[in-house]
């Protein structure tokens, strides 16, 4: 007999790792990067291969070569970063800018915070962000989605929905007219969306929202919270003067809306921990995407929403615990 | 009516109640047993006894001094051999008393007939004097001094006894097979309990995994009065005292207080036994139900067992292979504890002995925590675990108790539901540890 293993309670475990975390949500993002791939055709195949690889061989690298840790690429985070990178950039961006996007995203929001769980930004929107601000005009000039399976790298290019919608806004173009030159509602939910790879169809996301959901990878407050403030906050607007404003329901199918909604804003790492604070971070981000929509330089506020809400993160985490059991404190503290 | 259940957290391991159809075996006797002088929780107990001394069955062989402290008797009869430090299964060398067995004489003052003595002549205090001199302690594993529990302080009234039947721990059956053959002595147990506390109402809290045990005590209380028996939802900590409660009566207990503070006395069933033993047969607690179980055991079974009995021996009748096995667990695998040495004694808090296979006795690596918040979520007493163990580790004491650590019940949902295989509790544990010392030195000054 060999000698016994002697540990702290408790001596089972519920099989819970974070691989399985993490390649589930792989699996959820599946549907839309296939749908990406079916509207833009090779172009979005290009970027999806290249930002994952690109995220992956960034990681390795910094891991072995400046932290000297084991890589742990087999977990499945890095992988994420990569698709959600490409879900949101247009599928003519050139390889050379989809790479920068990568190391940025892996590089400086990610390992340089320690890696893993120690970062505060959303490491894809750190890289969305900083090539939208680098490179604005490339990462602007989206591919018009006229017909599936494009197979030609070089398609039209134009202006998405939301950019529509806004540039007519501001030459007071009537919302009647704008709403006539954008896709149908269904068009829009179902797929036709001309954008970043995974802003094309709502309802794929919203899909692999659900399997996230069903698999506890993800809870609903977020999500939740998130749409509904997206819904009542420019619902009030709407109502004041739809002449004005879009219907919320627009806001809600277009852009990175649903992207965000389940794949950005739900990041376990960068969103708060207790229920309560979800749930006033989905809000905060859903209030901030539609002032930025509405208000502000960008058509589309969601990436900027999210990171924000990021930086504020430790504080909801102080200031939202969890309900206690027996609430009374001792030491009148 | 949705089963009743506990508010916050919880989870809900595999239950692998393997031994769960294994009728209670009478233990053969041993031929030395071993007593720990500190098998109960407090100050441990004084040795009455030397080198030479013959002892019976039922003879005190310790008496517990201290307010919080408890008797220990003799489970054997014979010459004893030694009164010296003894390796115990937390390998901690403690003060024991060793007995060679001859024979198996009894003390005459114990009633071992088979009869079930319903009345009982003793009046409340006499009841309490009778469970301190049987050295009755908390048989669900804590190992609290009973008696303790029963003198109730000033100013406070219990309206509840509350009955501790959930055996939330998974692979654990001691307490179900109890219930099941020893149902009738049990209840009188609880009337006994009643008379003692003063109070008209018992409720028996059992998980609906065991429908049966819940059938067969429900029958009998029919015929007692004021005794009920509630179902409750398999979730683990169930039977954690202050869950309990919280499922049964809605009522929870705040932060740093007892049950009594919510008006509940709480006892495990295996007590409720014990003190029917100790009043209407006058028989010291001597004897346990042990559930020794595990996947390398190829016959899991519940003994009644004599405490002191080498623990190796319920190993090698329930059919252990100890080449496969890498952990034994005295208790449950959520809050059991892992022995050092499988030649230590059964104690009187030994509710069952798990084997546990080679590949599942090592923990899974330890990778960075991801934030997901799972810990926080199953977490039953409503804390952030994650949290707790960085400032545990820290030692940011003062923030520790802000956070309430001292709330920690150590039921060990947190590391179970970890996928980053994290050591929270061994954090929590340090925590705990270091905030109790600052709490004291604070009450000192």
């Amino acid at each position: 007999m060999g000698l016994l293993t002697v540990s702290g309670s408790p001596h089972i475990h519920g099989g819970l790792s974070v691989k399985k975390l993490m390649w589930g949500v792989v699996i959820a993002m599946l549907p839309a990067m296939l749908a990406s791939f079916y509207f833009f055709g090779l172009g979005a195949l290009k970027v999806t291969v290249v930002a994952v690889l690109s995220a992956l061989i960034f990681e390795y690298l910094i891991s072995k070569f400046i932290l000297k840790q084991q890589p742990q690429l087999q977990d499945g985070s890095a992988v994420i970063t990569g698709v959600l990178l490409a879900f949101n950039v247009p599928s003519n961006l050139p390889c050379w800018i989809i790479i920068i996007g990568a190391l940025v995203s892996i590089g400086i929001a990610k390992m340089s915070f320690g890696g893993i769980g120690k970062n505060i930004f959303n490491p894809a929107l750190v890289g969305r962000v900083f090539l939208l601000i680098s490179f604005p005009v490339q990462m602007t000039s989206w591919p018009v989605v006229d017909k599936a399976f494009p197979m030609g790298l070089d398609a039209i290019t134009g202006p998405t929905p939301l950019g529509i919608v806004k540039e007519g806004l501001k030459n007071g173009e009537p919302m009647s007219d704008l709403m006539n030159q954008v896709p149908s509602y269904t068009q829009l939910f179902l797929g036709q969306n001309g954008g970043s790879l995974g802003e094309v169809s709502a309802l794929l996301l919203l899909l692999g929202g659900l399997y996230m959901l069903y698999r506890k990878i993800i809870t609903w407050h977020i999500p939740i919270s998130f749409m509904g403030s997206v819904l009542i906050f420019s619902g009030i607007f709407w109502l004041i003067d739809p002449q004005m404003y879009v219907n919320p329901l627009f806001h809600l199918v277009t852009g990175g809306m649903m992207l965000g909604i389940f794949f950005m804003a739900t990041d376990m790492v960068t969103s708060p921990m207790t229920p309560r604070g979800q749930i006033v971070f989905g809000a905060g981000v859903g209030i901030i995407t539609i002032i930025i929509r509405n208000w502000g330089a960008y058509p589309e506020g969601v990436s900027f929403a999210i990171l924000i809400m990021n930086a504020l993160v430790p504080h909801i985490n102080n200031f939202f615990k969890p309900i206690r059991f027996g609430k009374e404190i001792k030491n009148g503290k | 009516m949705g089963l009743l259940t506990f508010k916050i957290g919880g989870i809900h391991p595999l239950e692998n109640k393997m031994s769960a159809q294994a009728a209670i075996e009478e233990f053969p006797l041993p031929t030395k047993a071993v007593f720990p002088l500190s098998q109960h929780l407090g100050v441990p107990a004084k040795a009455l006894v030397k080198r030479g001394d013959t002892v019976k069955v039922g003879q005190i062989i310790a008496k517990g001094e201290a307010f919080i402290s408890a008797d220990i008797h003799s489970s054997v009869s014979g010459k004893v051999a030694k009164v010296e430090p003894v390796l115990d299964s937390s390998g901690f060398r403690r003060e024991s008393v060793i007995i060679d067995v001859e024979g198996d004489e009894w003390d005459e003052s114990i009633d071992r007939s088979p009869e079930i003595i319903k009345e009982c002549k003793l009046e409340s205090s006499e009841i309490v004097k009778r469970i301190h001199a049987c050295g009755i302690v908390g048989m669900g594993g804590a190992t609290f001094p009973t008696q303790v529990k029963y003198m109730v302080p000033q100013g406070k009234t219990v309206e509840y006894l509350i009955i501790n039947g959930v055996e939330c721990e998974p692979y654990l059956t001691s307490d179900h097979r109890l219930m099941l053959e020893k149902g009738e002595e049990l209840i009188i147990g609880i009337t006994i309990m009643m008379k003692s506390l003063k109070v008209d109402k018992a409720i028996i809290g059992i998980e609906n995994n065991k429908p049966d045990a819940i059938a067969h005590l429900s029958k009998i209380a029919a015929n007692y009065k004021g005794i009920s028996v509630v179902s409750l939802k398999v979730q683990y900590p169930q039977g954690g005292e202050k869950q309990l409660i919280d499922a049964v009566l809605k009522r929870q207990i705040p932060s740093g207080k007892l049950p009594i503070e919510v008006g509940c006395v709480v006892n495990n069933v295996g007590t409720a036994f014990a003190i029917y033993e100790a009043v209407q047969k006058n028989k010291p607690l001597i004897e346990r139900i042990v559930t020794v179980t595990g996947k390398t055991v190829s016959k899991p079974s519940n003994y009644k067992v004599r405490i002191g009995t080498p623990i190796i021996s319920l190993i090698e009748k329930a059919g252990g292979n100890m080449e496969s096995t890498g952990k034994v667990i005295n208790g449950g695998p959520m809050m059991g504890k892992s022995l050092i040495t499988v030649d230590a004694a059964v104690t009187k808090g030994t509710s069952g002995i798990l084997l546990i296979e080679n590949e599942k006795s090592k923990r899974i690596p330890i990778l960075n925590c991801i934030r997901c918040g799972k810990c926080t979520s199953v977490c039953p007493m409503g804390l952030e675990p994650h949290l707790l163990s960085i400032i545990s580790v820290n030692g940011m004491n003062e923030r520790t108790e802000k956070e309430r650590v001292m709330d920690c019940i150590e039921c060990g949902s947190c590391v179970y539901t970890c996928p980053s295989g994290r050591p929270l509790l061994d954090n929590i544990r340090l925590g705990k540890r270091n905030v109790g010392i600052m709490i004291r030195n604070r009450s000192k000054k």
